[in-house]
């Protein structure tokens, strides 16, 4: 066993979980307070990676074009809730489903009018593309560790938000009980629209992070979207604290097993079989344990409580 | 006599599939008749997933994955018939009670572990399973993995009903159209039938008066299973093409909607659901290369304003004419 790629493997495979985590806090807090199925979260996170490219691309600076995309993002989470999702809150999630597909749908081909069907690259700048070393001749690439750290700060943020200040206090009240909150004097219809905004930027924030590791194309956020779906059920749909817990898990499973699994069963199977096999087995391995985690825990890891 | 306004588009839709081939053969358009074929075979696949989700409320978002199951039979005994010259390999009398055999199997263990769950984890376990199927795909590396396997011969059905003939192979869908349709017919008016409707509106009465609905909502949702294999096995030969892709959740949700789109819990629903997301995609794409940015939100207009889909939309127009 080659322990200096099992620890980059690690960090890479927490890396996707923060990613992840970033997709999953903002689509668990609007299943969990909207009870909305949203399948265009996706769409929202890889409207993020070409908004950070354009931005860029206009400023010269990576920087400037991911605080630029952010903002325009939170417009298009408003946009978007004002106009399409207001009024499928009180809907079947069938409603919902079909609604949001047609988002998918929509958001794809706009991309693809937009930003041409070829994928494009966001480069990253020089300070960023350096690498630290973990351990005495380990390099590990700076971008992955500030991918790291932003996305802990974000969550600890987000944490902080939705347990110790009023806002969050809101939107747990909303979450609980959406009558008694309005009934109280809470605006919920601007909560729910605020609400929306903030899983956008989330997403976008993942998106844009995301942009440099992966090519920005149309349907990079149909993969992705399932795997946090993934993770919100494992964690309990609702729960930031679980959408955390599972992300990390997903990530690390994901990474890991892609990196080993391939390795593992060329003791058993010839090699092609084995560089073929590996990937699509460490894929399903993340829905062999959702299917085991929901057959055994039907409500998810960390289910909210008062409901 | 008056006949009803929903009667009557259902008879005018079978009368129109009938006429299909002559007329494109009149006009010498065989590509609409390949058209027409697979919009009836995504029926068949609709219909069967309309069993569990529209008279049952199972909203199973992987049905997809058992027209995989069946397109993958097809597409392994032809592959295993070509390479290694095992002719009866790619007998479709064959292919048929194994597609079937296979698809209903993994039905009953994915219902059996998904059937326990309810409301959005029900969806979410059926995606993931929908999902694991399609990775075994990808992971098939003999069968061509990711990129799939080309059909080199379709289903030997014997000389009466050769498949190679596209006009007998539409006909011979037709007739399994129309099988199906008959047979949720009789199975949604059948006491079975009526156990799953009650499921949908209140599973814990039925439970009370000593109803296993368990294990009725699991045979409901494996006869699905068996149905949309055999709606694959068709697919396989229309396309002479068998991928992963078949199985993505994509295109499971593709299947639900159709039945949303169609009227969820109706006979003929999903059948105009797929017609309709065949027909606006083949005349948008027609149109303009990039008809997603109209169908996108139509379908939002529809989940919005248009509840019951297209069979809601008859019966309301019926009850309108009084």
């Amino acid at each position: 066993m080659d322990w200096i790629l099992l620890l980059e493997q690690c960090l890479n495979g927490l890396q996707l979980g923060i990613l992840l985590f970033l997709l999953a806090a903002g689509l668990t807090l609007v299943f969990g307070i909207m009870d909305l199925v949203n399948l265009a979260h996706g769409s929202l996170y890889m409207m993020g990676a070409y908004f950070a490219t354009t931005f860029a691309g206009w400023t010269d600076s990576f920087l400037l074009g991911a605080l630029l995309a952010l903002p325009a993002a939170l417009l298009l989470g408003i946009l978007v809730e004002v106009v399409a999702l207001r009024t499928l809150y009180s809907r079947d999630h069938l409603d919902q489903v079909l609604a949001t597909f047609g988002l998918i749908l929509f958001f794809n081909e706009l991309a693809r009018i937009v930003w041409g069907p070829a994928g494009l690259d966001l480069p990253l700048p020089a300070f960023l593309e350096t690498s630290v070393e973990l351990l005495p001749g380990v390099p590990y690439p700076a971008y992955r560790i500030a991918i790291i750290v932003v996305g802990l700060v974000v969550a600890g943020g987000l944490y902080a938000l939705v347990s110790h200040t009023r806002v969050g206090m809101l939107i747990r009240a909303g979450a609980s009980n959406r009558e008694m909150a309005g009934a109280l004097g809470v605006d919920i219809q601007l909560l729910y629209t605020l609400v929306f905004g903030l899983g956008t930027v989330l997403a976008a924030l993942a998106g844009l992070m995301a942009a440099p590791i992966l090519t920005v194309q149309t349907g990079m956020g149909e993969t992705i979207l399932i795997l946090a779906f993934v993770v919100i059920v494992i964690g309990g749909i609702g729960s930031i604290r679980g959408a955390f817990v599972a992300a990390v898990l997903i990530g690390l499973i994901d990474t890991v097993g892609r990196a080993f699994l391939a390795d593992l069963l060329r003791l058993f199977l010839a090699n092609q079989t084995a560089e073929t096999a590996g990937p699509a087995m460490s894929s399903m391995l993340i829905y062999i344990l959702m299917a085991a985690i929901l057959a055994i825990r039907p409500q998810g890891l960390f289910p909210p409580r008062g409901r | 006599m008056r006949i009803p306004v929903g009667t009557a588009v259902a008879a005018g839709s079978i009368v129109a599939l009938a006429i299909v081939p002559p007329i494109t053969e009149a006009l010498r358009e065989p590509f609409y008749l390949g058209l027409c074929l697979r919009l009836m075979i995504l029926a068949i696949a609709a219909i069967s997933l309309n069993l569990i989700l529209g008279f049952g409320n199972m909203v199973s978002f992987g049905h997809a994955a058992y027209m995989g199951i069946g397109a993958y039979v097809v597409g392994i005994g032809a592959f295993h018939a070509v390479e290694d010259g095992i002719d009866w390999l790619a007998n479709g009398f064959l292919h048929v009670p194994l597609a079937i055999a296979a698809s209903s199997l993994a039905a009953l263990v994915i219902g059996a572990i998904s059937i326990r769950t309810r409301g959005v984890y029900f969806i979410m376990i059926t995606l993931a399973f929908g999902q694991m199927l399609y990775f075994v795909g990808v992971g098939l590396e003999v069968y061509g993995a990711d990129d799939g396997l080309s059909l080199y011969m379709r289903s030997d059905f014997g000389d009466v009903l050769d498949i190679n003939d596209n006009t007998r192979f539409y006909y011979l869908v037709l007739a399994l159209l129309l099988a199906t349709l008959y047979g949720t017919k009789r199975l949604v008016a059948s006491r079975f039938g009526l156990v799953i409707r009650g499921a949908r509106s209140n599973e814990r009465r039925l439970a009370a008066i000593g109803i296993p609905v368990y294990r009725y909502k699991l045979v409901a949702f494996t006869v699905a299973g068996a149905i949309c294999g055999v709606a694959g096995v068709l697919l396989a030969n229309r396309t002479d093409f068998v991928s992963p892709d078949m199985m993505h959740w994509t295109r499971s949700g593709d299947l639900i909607i159709m039945v949303v789109l169609g009227g969820m819990g109706t006979l003929f629903g999903p059948l105009y659901g797929a017609a309709v997301l065949v027909l606006v995609e083949e005349f948008l794409s027609g149109v303009t290369e990039h008809w997603q940015i109209v169908f996108g939100p139509l379908l939002v207009l529809v989940a919005v304003y248009a509840r019951g889909g297209i069979a809601g939309a008859l019966r309301a127009l019926e009850r309108r004419r009084g």
